[in-house]
This record gives C-alpha cells, sequence and structure tokens, in this order.
C-alpha cells in the first residue's frame, strides 16, 4: 500500500475494472488501406484483383483468431486448431464474451453517426440509409445510434465539389452497391488542405466510429451509463487535425461525446503501438493519485493498415486476411478489491531511457528486467508474457515471420542472459509463458493489450498470478529519431480475492 | 574480423534491429554506411 499520509484520498492501487474488444469486417473498405491504395494508383487492375480476394463476413465470423480476438476461443484453444486457419469450416459466432465482430453495413451506420460536419463527409443514397439505419436498430447496443440517423438529410446525389483540385470523393460499396460517397472537408475552409481530403478524414471517422464501439461494448458489460466515465483517453494511431495542427488529437472527447460521456473530459496519448500501453499506465496513475475514478482508454481501428500484406495473399492465391479493423476500450478504476490491480510502485513500470539505445538487449534490459528487479521479481515470476500478438498467419504469408514467436524467443533469452533461466529450458518456458498471436495488423491494438480480457479470465479462475505486458514502439517511423520505444505493465491478480 | 570492410546494415524491429547488427558488426571492426530499421507491423 502507498499512501501519502498527508493525502488521505489517495486510494491503493488501481485496477482494470472491465474491457471489451471488437473487430469490423470492413471488405469494401480494403482497397483504401495504405498499401493498396498506393499499389491500384499504380496499376487500376488490381482493385479487382483485390475484389475476388476479400472474404465473406461469415468467414471473417469462421476465423479462429477472430474468434480468439472476441474472446470465444483462449489463446490454448487456438494454439491447438490445426493451421491454415483461414480453411476453418466451424461456424462462428458474430458475438463473444468480450465483444463482436460488426458487418460493414452496420459499421457504415455508425460511420455516418460519426460524421458531424455540415456538408456531410459520409454523404449516403436515400434509401441506403434507411437500410443502414435498420441494421443499427435491429442490434441490441446500437440502436440507440439508429435515431440519430433519423435526423440526418439524405442525399440521392454526390453533391458537386466546389475545388476541382481536391481529391474525388471515395465509393462507399456494402453488400454489392454503392451506398453513398465519402468527402474531405467540402468547406471553404478545407479547400486545398491535403490533411482534410476523402482519404485521411476516412481513416479519422472510422477510428472514431470503431472506438465508439468498443466504448459502448465497455459500458454494456460494465453496466453503467456513459455518464459515470469522468476521463478518457484514446490511444489510435491516426493524426486528426487541419494543416495548421495536423495530429492535434482530440479523438477521445470525439469518441466520448458520440457515446455520450457527458461529463467526461479526454486526451489523447501518442506512442506508435505502445499507445494503449502508455495510456493504461496513465489512466491507473491518474486512479491512483484520486484525480478520477473511472478512466476509460479506447484504441480505434486503423484504416490505413487494412490489407497491408494483400499482395502475399494475391501471390499465395488466399483470401485477404488483414479485412478487419479492430478496437478494444479498457475501464481503470481505484481497487475494488476484486479486479486486477497494475503495479505502479516506483520503477515497476517498464520505460525505455533516450540514452539507453536502440539495441534489442538495451530495450529488454529496460522494459522487462528492470521491473521485475525493482519489484523482486524474477522472469519466473511471471506467468503469462503478452508482446506483440500480431497474427501469424498474416505476418508470416508476407514473409514476416512470426512476430509474436519472435518476441518471445527475446524475452527468453534476456531471462537467460540474467541467469534466471537455464538456456535448455528456453523452449519449454515459452510453451509455459507464451501464447500465439491472434489480433489482425492494426497496429497499436495488436501490442500486448489484446491479452488482457483473456488473462482476467484466467486469474478469475485461479489459473495464473501475474502478466507482463510488453509493447513496443518503432517510434523511429516518425523520421525525426533513430530510437525505438518498450513500454510495459504488470498485472497482478487482486490479492484480497 | 572486419577491419577495413563496409557495411550496409538492414534491420527488422521485431527480428534483429539495424542497431543491434551494427554493434556487432562495429566490434568486429566494420565500418557501416548506411544502417535502416523496418518496422513490419
Amino acid at each position: 500500500m502507498s499512501i501519502c499520509p498527508e493525502k488521505e484520498t489517495m486510494v491503493t492501487s488501481a485496477v482494470i475494472r472491465n474491457y471489451a474488444y471488437c473487430l469490423v469486417h470492413v471488405p469494401d473498405l480494403v482497397q483504401y488501406g495504405s498499401k493498396p491504395r498506393r499499389e491500384i494508383g499504380q496499376h487500376s487492375s488490381i482493385r479487382e484483383s483485390i475484389v475476388q480476394a476479400l472474404r465473406s463476413y461469415d468467414k471473417a465470423l469462421s476465423y479462429p483468431p477472430n474468434q480468439t480476438f472476441i474472446g470465444n476461443l483462449s489463446p490454448g484453444e487456438l494454439k491447438n486448431i490445426a493451421r491454415p486457419w483461414f480453411q476453418e469450416k466451424t461456424v462462428g459466432s458474430s458475438t463473444g464474451k468480450f465483444g463482436e465482430i460488426l458487418d460493414q453495413s452496420s459499421f457504415y451506420g455508425l460511420l455516418k453517426v460519426a460524421d458531424v460536419l455540415n456538408p456531410p463527409l459520409f454523404a449516403v443514397d436515400k434509401n441506403a440509409l434507411a437500410k443502414l439505419q435498420g441494421r443499427l436498430a435491429a442490434h441490441s447496443l446500437l440502436a440507440a445510434f439508429a435515431a440519430r440517423l433519423s435526423a440526418i438529410p439524405s442525399t440521392e446525389h454526390v453533391y458537386v465539389q466546389s475545388d476541382s483540385s481536391r481529391s474525388s470523393p471515395l465509393a462507399m460499396a456494402a453488400e454489392g452497391e454503392i451506398c453513398g460517397w465519402f468527402h474531405g472537408d467540402e468547406r471553404a475552409e478545407g479547400w486545398g488542405d491535403e490533411n482534410l481530403g476523402p482519404h485521411i478524414l476516412l481513416e479519422n471517422i472510422c477510428t472514431k466510429a470503431t472506438g465508439a464501439l468498443a466504448l459502448t461494448w465497455l459500458l454494456d458489460r460494465e453496466k453503467i451509463k456513459p455518464e459515470k466515465i469522468d476521463f478518457l483517453i484514446s490511444c489510435g494511431e491516426e493524426a486528426c487535425g487541419d494543416r495548421y495542427q495536423r495530429g492535434g488529437g482530440g479523438m477521445a472527447k470525439a469518441i466520448g461525446e458520440m457515446c455520450g460521456c457527458s461529463n467526461a473530459s479526454g486526451m489523447d496519448i501518442k506512442n506508435f503501438c505502445a499507445a494503449p500501453a502508455s495510456a493504461i499506465v496513465t489512466a491507473a496513475a491518474m486512479v491512483k493519485a484520486g484525480l478520477y475514478k473511472r478512466v476509460a482508454v479506447v484504441g480505434g481501428g486503423s484504416l490505413a493498415k487494412l490489407g497491408m500484406k494483400f499482395q502475399s495473399f494475391l501471390e499465395h492465391g488466399i483470401p485477404i486476411l488483414d479485412d478487419c479493423l479492430a478496437c478494444t476500450a479498457l475501464l481503470i478504476s481505484e481497487d475494488d478489491g476484486v479486479n486486477p490491480i497494475i503495479h505502479l510502485e516506483p520503477g515497476a513500470v517498464g520505460a525505455v531511457p533516450s540514452g539507453a539505445g536502440s539495441t534489442d538487449e538495451a530495450v529488454f534490459r529496460h522494459y522487462l528486467l528492470a521491473p521485475l528487479e525493482s519489484l523482486g521479481l524474477k522472469c519466473t515470476d511471471i506467468d503469462r508474457y503478452a508482446a506483440e500478438l500480431h497474427n501469424p498467419e498474416i505476418m508470416e504469408f508476407a514473409g514476416s515471420g512470426d512476430v509474436a514467436s519472435k518476441n518471445y524467443r527475446k524475452i527468453a533469452a534476456m531471462a537467460v542472459l540474467a541467469k534466471q533461466l537455464e538456456k535448455p529450458e528456453m523452449n519449454a518456458w515459452i510453451e509455459k509463458i507464451g501464447m500465439p498471436g491472434f489480433a489482425p495488423t492494426q497496429g497499436h491494438i495488436p501490442s500486448a493489450v489484446p491479452y488482457i480480457g483473456h488473462a482476467m479470465e484466467a486469474m478469475g479462475r485461479g489459473e495464473i498470478k501475474r502478466v507482463m505486458f510488453l509493447a513496443r514502439a518503432s517510434i523511429f517511423l516518425n523520421r525525426c529519431t533513430n530510437l525505438l520505444d518498450g513500454v510495459s505493465f504488470i498485472l497482478e491478480r487482486n490479492p484480497e480475492r | 574480423m572486419l577491419t577495413g570492410k563496409k557495411a550496409i546494415v538492414f534491420g527488422e524491429r521485431d527480428d534483429i534491429s539495424g542497431t543491434t547488427v551494427s554493434t556487432c558488426l562495429k566490434a568486429a571492426g566494420a565500418e557501416i554506411v548506411y544502417e535502416a530499421t523496418a518496422c513490419f507491423v
């Protein structure tokens, strides 16, 4: 317990109280992912090749990694399913213990709700609007959003663009028909601003809508009204803003506003793939300091990463598997005596100082060994490690190998270097502390945090006590540094449980 | 072992980073003329 005597209001610990994980199957948006879009720009015939390789919603439901992401399979059960997973015939459920796999038309309804501009970004055909509204109305958790669509005037035609230098609007197709067009900011203040074109704004609104989906699930799982959320932290990889402040943020409050979190302020945390881990640690510190009682961490999906590996799938003649947006929401609250605590003691949160350098050994010493040492623990005192949980089936077809497996080798190698594990024991230990990746290539979403739900279930069953979450960030992608980053935290079964 | 040799290094974030490879090559006497690390996720 670390109560400051002068500040009796400080709480003893912060816990992860609840979680939600959702996927959104968006085959018709794959063409707008960064890689497909660039390749289609070079060779327009690629668009048809992509269309031919898209999989159905039912196939996306059957896909075992997707069922693992929403909680219907545990990572251990996934490991026992023979690959290739994409050939799995078992009928999959659209809903899971942790969330759901939403269909494209329902998601378009959410996209329309998320669009607050006038003239609208997402101009929906008159007949299609009623259909999208119907899909939301039929959804047990999203019906409240359907009512908001009835107040929106629909359009039967694409309105004329005022600025011929702007990018063309994007066709928004679903179930074989174009149901509308996605525009850039057509107002005068949006003209000539490359940050406000259709692609970037679609990317931003997709993050908002998927974040809202995950937050809606979180609120429902927790059975609390949105007004009970005190603060929101968004950890997505989008970069909202116009030409003067690209990346300025505001996504957390946009998502909170959409979901009715009227009493919550919010902010965005950026740290590439490690942003969810950074956001969880920040939220937990806020709660432990007594600043807020309930902080929601929300991570929306990444449109840019759809179809990132599509060329490999086309080469191998298999369906495009990176066809889902992924999102998560987590509720951090004060210690309830039930849910797992996040270790926040001095040194317990793994961070890599900028002076540490970028070698793997340096990064792992700081975000793996140092936090354990500060808590008086060894590597072998951790029951499970959650590292980069990218679906290996997606990565291996693309020639990038099994990312999760590679990270487990490094963790085990560091345990050997620290003389906490014998080298011959490495493989058996990895089998014990590791798991297969099961998240789609959505950047920040696969980075350690997909296991939180499974970890809390396993802790609840008494199977495990401690889990270490290790998230890496390729901050060198900002072209301002050559550094790698890593953020880690340890989750422990509540001692009062 | 590599004294007098120049090296071009390509690394991968989730495999062996360019910095790690360069550190090893430099220790063996090589001169690193280009180093890059890619992120495939």
